[in-house]
């Protein structure tokens, strides 16, 4: 029986033969050039595994009933050491560790070397939610991305450690603040992949969540243009819309009046809110400006001081087409 | 239960679940000995911060070390070899039944050990006045006039929040904090340049020399105690075991001042 | 065993129940004060009884609320400080303390013949010590506790506004207790070994106990500083993790790892002293491969201090940081694998009874098996970037810890227990629980493999639905393995009071501990000792008429009589 057959039939006991899209009992679907070894590697571990841990379990019941106690019988004597066996067993192991290691490494050589052309996309993580920041200065919520196109992602973060992990794509690198991270990757199948956060962040760590959006072949740079122009294409409430899903402002604010680690913004425009300083006023264009620029000016009672700032982040343009957004959102049919 | 019978004139010194007395000591003796390797690796994390934060950062030592009075450091160097020369008298004197000589020894090794907080006293005191603390409390004032440059003291993006129970989220930043002066910021008109981030090298000092003078104090704790021993008559005897282990403590604490001396104040 | 009874004190069959050192002084400060090492232990092993219990409730409130999406029982924030405290009382009050603590201060002076250990002071200290640093982390549970998962993290830790210092002057304070145990075994083991106990003539769980001990004096004052510049940080702001002050983020977990990799094996070692004394007994046979485990034991040690950095592969370390430690992680993975393979030899042509104690043997092998063949996957980097913080890991660690650590814990438990109290438990019951136990563990854990490999993150208060079902069925398994436990809990306290008295060695063992009455008396021999081959069961005889075994030639490992003070 060949090697091949024998990891094949492992395999089969383990349930993980691939499916077309290379997923398996244990592996989620095959969507970039590594995961194919990866999975491979996976695979290879999975069969020695399966093989040592049957062993052990067939050896271990078969003593446990050839060799049960019985009246009045004592123990066989064997010998209580046998060099060339314990030498055996454990260079047998030895060799196979050091195979895997071998090919761990080769496959991390791999996902940690870039191709040279590869299309560069900038990440800002923070918590609670991804910013990417396409070459063109575009910023979006989700990570669009050609198919067959060699990606790489220049990461920081604002706050605390993030981790960016898609495990479709096989690839997983922290983001830390204070210093840029890498990660590359190239999609080979157009569809949409989930994208979490894999470094603990705090009370919304489970909800950062992207979405990889990998388009078919020549629709990506025509997505990244109607993308990108919007503040000029739309009208600024859409504009504004657009603005609150992408820029991360939703995943703390709702429109629909529940309660998120922020204010929801239904109606927002004309109440009156009370803040934790005991002061209160009624909401108007200058204090959206405020909210958005100096967020720990004023914080509404009830609410941690928890929200970054926008400084530097969010054009004036921009910030108008959201104050437009938010005077809409009046419960008329938003 | 085997009531406890000493009728074979064993002796009160030894502990009952040991065989022999020389038992007793050397149990005692490789006790102190792995409770010293913990020292060791304990304050080893320190060196280790010292190391990491040094090679990436060699300006900032080199600027601070200059606030570092190294005649002063020097001095407790002086002091703590003497009160080791003392303490290991000590130990010979006790083997020796040398009773009186044994208090004045240990006293020696005391009144050393409180010369040394004395001096470190007078540095922390100095350093107090200069606003030479740790990172949040750093306030220092370098003397040029019209120095308007934000220090990261002033700075509200990058000062820590000394308050824990408040969450520190620091504004979004133009590239990663901290690795690069604020933009628009010149200092070629200042003779002496504070590098960025000076104040590290205080907090590393403070945390350094902080646990050391802990540790200081509880070897005088320990001498103290040894006075009460020598004074209820258990060293009449000519067991020296408790005068040795102290000792044996009293080295270390010597050694790692005598690192800290070379790594803090010996900068160039 | 009248006329041959080692130590007086007990009856025919060596039950002392009447008078031992249970009894030899009443009232809760000789206990609180004592400094007889069994008292002690078994102090220890009603305080790590309780945090398993107050660890395992938080475990279950994680797994309930796990049950679905979205919020099931309790908010976002809520959750994080149940897998915080799940994790920190099971780790830091439970299982670094555990057999050692537990059952190794109680067992070894007596497998040694000795009176105590070398230091009995420094032992209560340490007891003490554990109670003040669980006190510290009581408080900060109350006080509003902490979320930030055990590791602590920089900058989330340094910033978090929860209850961070309490909790990490708590396990600073555990610390000490961890590092004195250690001292104090390490002292013990080389000053107190009786007549005849050569290095290589010592019981494998001694070299388990010691090469655990090793580990402890040595990795746990980093993780003591480590905390210290954690608090340091938070309250004086230092800035050593600190990217805006220059410092690194990163350097945090490079300092907690080098004490808290080694704290894994400060978990799994005793463990393996403890399966290697059972598997010999309840085989009937000697210990196969005795020099090869001893020797292995001190490897992991020594190596254990190497492979950190295998925690950190996606961290942004460079790769030939990476590539160093994945190569020294798997050299670990051989002496353990080859344990295991001694283990299975030593049951070879012997003579296997299924008592309680050999179900949690045979339990280990499987669960261990499974836990440590995983480890290869983490241990190789391209797997291990896509494994790295998902569900995958959570089984890994909870198979090596638990179904390693928690599982040969309870074999040497229900192993020593006739010794410790002088009664029997019900082996009935013992069979049932220990079945509840190995069917939950497997429920609840086995299904997390699959979850890891396909994308689960851990720490994850919500989740995608497609892992909907693979969390319900770990969350049953969970509710099993608890049951299993209360059942255990109700049997062995009713055999307190209820169970049939102890012979002096009702298993057959070849170890000194058993050469004096069950409970032993306070000052634990009569006799200085001669030690022999502590696996050399054929020196022994099972005796009908007490139902538990005696010498064929009691006076043999006398060296002297008397010797008592």
């Amino acid at each position: 029986m060949t090697s091949t057959t024998l990891v094949t039939l492992l395999d089969v006991l383990a349930g993980s033969l691939p499916d077309g899209d290379g997923s398996s009992f244990w592996l989620p679907p095959q969507v970039s050039t590594v995961a194919r070894s990866v999975d491979w590697l996976f695979n290879f571990i999975l069969a020695v595994s399966v093989f040592f841990f049957v062993l052990i379990v067939v050896v271990m019941v078969f003593f446990v009933i050839r060799y049960r106690r019985r009246e009045g019988q004592k123990a066989e004597s064997s010998p209580n050491h046998n060099l060339a066996l314990e030498l055996t067993w454990s260079g047998i192991p030895l060799v196979l560790v050091i195979m895997i290691f071998i090919f761990g490494f080769k496959g991390f050589l791999d996902m940690s070397t870039p191709p040279a052309n590869s299309y560069e996309i900038l990440v800002e993580a923070q918590k609670w939610n991804w910013s990417f920041i396409y070459p063109n200065g575009y910023i979006d919520s989700n990570l669009h991305v050609p198919v067959d196109r060699p990606v790489r992602l220049v990461m920081g973060s604002q706050d605390v450690i993030h981790s960016l992990y898609i495990p479709a794509f096989r690839v997983k690198m922290d983001v830390v603040p204070g210093r840029y991270s890498k990660a590359w990757f190239e999609a080979t199948e157009p569809g949409e992949y989930d994208l979490f956060c894999a470094e603990y962040c705090g009370t919304s760590h489970s909800d950062m969540i992207a979405h990889v959006v990998v388009h078919p072949v020549g629709e990506f740079e025509t997505w990244l243009e109607q993308a990108s122009n919007f503040l000029e294409t739309m009208a600024p409430v859409d504009a504004g819309r657009k603005l609150f899903q992408v820029r991360g402002c939703q995943q703390c604010h709702s429109v629909d009046g529940s309660v998120k680690t922020g204010p929801s913004l239904l109606g927002v425009f004309g109440q009156t809110r009370n803040f934790a300083d005991g002061s209160s006023l009624t909401i108007d264009e200058n204090y959206i400006r405020e909210s958005i620029l100096e967020p720990q000016a004023r914080v509404v009672d009830g609410f941690d001081p928890v929200m970054p700032t926008y400084q530097g982040r969010l054009s004036d343009p921009e910030i108008l087409a959201l104050i437009e957004y938010f005077k809409s959102l009046d419960g008329s049919g938003e | 239960m085997g009531a406890h019978h000493h009728g074979d004139g064993h002796d009160p010194n030894l502990a009952h679940h040991f065989e022999s007395a020389d038992q007793q000591y050397q149990s005692a003796k490789l006790g102190m000995w792995v409770f010293l390797m913990t020292e060791i690796l304990f304050f080893g994390g320190l060196f280790v911060a010292y190391t990491v934060y040094r090679v990436n950062h060699p300006e900032v030592f080199v600027y601070g070390a200059h606030f570092l009075d190294r005649g002063l450091g020097a001095l407790n160097t002086v002091v703590l070899i003497l009160s080791s020369f003392t303490i290991a008298w000590a130990v010979r004197a006790a083997q020796l039944k040398q009773i009186s000589l044994l208090r004045w020894l240990i006293l020696a090794t005391m009144a050393c050990a409180f010369a040394f907080m004395g001096v470190k006293a007078v540095e922390y005191n100095s350093k107090w006045k200069h606003g030479l603390l740790w990172a949040a409390k750093y306030s220092h004032h370098v003397e040029e006039a019209d120095h308007d440059r934000p220090t990261a003291a002033t700075d509200p993006a990058v000062s820590p929040d000394a308050d824990p129970n408040r969450s520190a989220i620091p504004p979004a930043a133009e590239g990663p904090a901290g690795l690069a002066k604020p933009a628009g910021e010149t200092d070629d008109t200042v003779a002496e340049v504070e590098p960025e981030n000076a104040k590290v090298f205080f907090s590393i000092y403070f945390l350094m020399t902080g646990l050391h003078g802990i540790h200081v104090l509880a070897g005088i704790g320990a001498m103290i105690w040894l006075l009460k021993c020598l004074a209820r008559g258990d060293f009449d005897g000519g067991h020296f075991t408790k005068v040795d282990m102290v000792a044996l403590y009293w080295h270390v604490v010597d050694l790692v001042w005598i690192y800290l001396f070379l790594l803090l104040y010996l900068i160039d | 065993m009248t006329a041959d009874t080692l130590t007086a004190g007990g009856d025919a069959a060596g039950n002392a129940l009447e008078s031992s050192y249970l009894n030899s002084g009443s009232g809760v400060l000789s206990w609180l004060f004592t400094l007889d090492h069994k008292r002690i232990g078994v102090m220890y092993l009603v305080a790590i009884t309780a945090s398993f219990l107050l660890g395992g409730i938080f475990a279950l409130l994680v797994r309930t609320e796990l049950w679905s999406t979205g919020q099931t029982i309790m908010t976002a924030d809520a959750y994080n400080k149940m897998f915080t405290l799940h994790g920190a009382v099971m780790i830091f009050l439970f299982i670094i303390p555990g057999i050692p603590a537990a059952l190794g201060n109680f067992v070894l002076p007596l497998m040694l013949g000795a009176k105590d250990v070398a230091l009995p002071r420094m032992n209560l200290t340490s007891f003490w010590f554990w109670i003040i640093g669980a006190s510290f982390a009581l408080v900060s549970i109350v006080i509003g506790a902490v979320d930030t998962g055990w590791t602590f993290y920089t900058p989330y830790s340094t910033t978090t506004g929860t209850a961070v210092i309490s909790i990490t002057m708590g396990v600073f304070i555990l610390g000490f207790s961890s590092i004195f145990t250690g001292l104090n075994f390490i002292v013990t083991i080389h000053k107190m070994r009786p007549e005849g106990m050569t290095w290589f003539k010592m019981p494998l769980f001694l070299w388990g106990l010691y090469s655990t001990a090793i580990i402890q004096v040595l990795a746990t004052p980093v993780l003591g500083i480590t905390l210290l510049l954690l608090i340091a940080e938070r309250v004086l702001g230092v800035g050593i993790f600190d990217p805006a002050l220059g410092g690194d983020p990163v350097l945090f977990q490079h300092f907690f790892w080098f004490y808290s990799h080694p704290a894994v094996y400060i978990m799994i070692l005793p463990a393996m002293g403890v399966i290697s004394e059972l598997v010999s007994v309840f085989s009937g046979k000697h210990i196969f491969g005795y020099r090869f485990i001893a020797w292995s034991s001190i490897a992991i040690a020594l190596l254990s201090f190497l492979v950190w950095g295998h925690h950190m592969f996606t961290s942004g370390q460079s790769g030939i940081t990476n590539m160093i430690f994945s190569a020294l992680t798997f050299s670990v993975a051989i002496p353990s694998a080859v344990k295991v393979f001694n283990w299975l030899a030593t049951m070879y042509k012997g003579s296997i009874r299924l008592a309680t104690p050999m179900l949690y043997v045979l339990s280990f092998l499987f669960l261990f098996a499974i836990g440590g063949l995983t480890g290869l996957f983490l241990g190789a980097l391209s797997t291990d970037i896509h494994l790295h913080d998902t569900y995958f890991v959570v089984a890994h660690f909870h198979y090596v810890m638990f179904g390693g650590t928690v599982i040969a814990f309870l074999g040497g438990l229900h192993y020593w227990w006739p010794k410790m109290f002088g009664r029997m438990y019900s082996e009935r019951w013992g069979q049932v629980s220990a079945l509840l136990i190995f069917v939950g563990f497997n429920l609840t854990f086995f299904t997390q493999f699959v979850m890891g490999s396909h994308g689960m993150p851990r720490r994850y208060y919500n989740y995608v639905e497609e892992f909907t079902s693979l969390h319900r069925a770990s969350t049953v398994g969970s509710y099993v393995l608890g049951f299993g436990f209360l059942i255990m809990a109700i049997y062995l306290f009713h055999s307190l009071f209820r169970g049939k008295p102890a012979p002096a060695n009702p298993w057959g063992s070849a170890t000194l501990e058993w050469e004096t009455t069950s409970p032993p008396q306070a000052h634990n021999f009569d006799h200085e000792l001669l030690a022999g081959d502590p696996y050399d069961l054929d020196a022994l005889e099972l005796d009908p008429a007490i139902d538990g075994w005696v010498r064929r030639d009691p006076r043999s490992i006398i060296l002297a009589e008397g010797g008592g003070r």
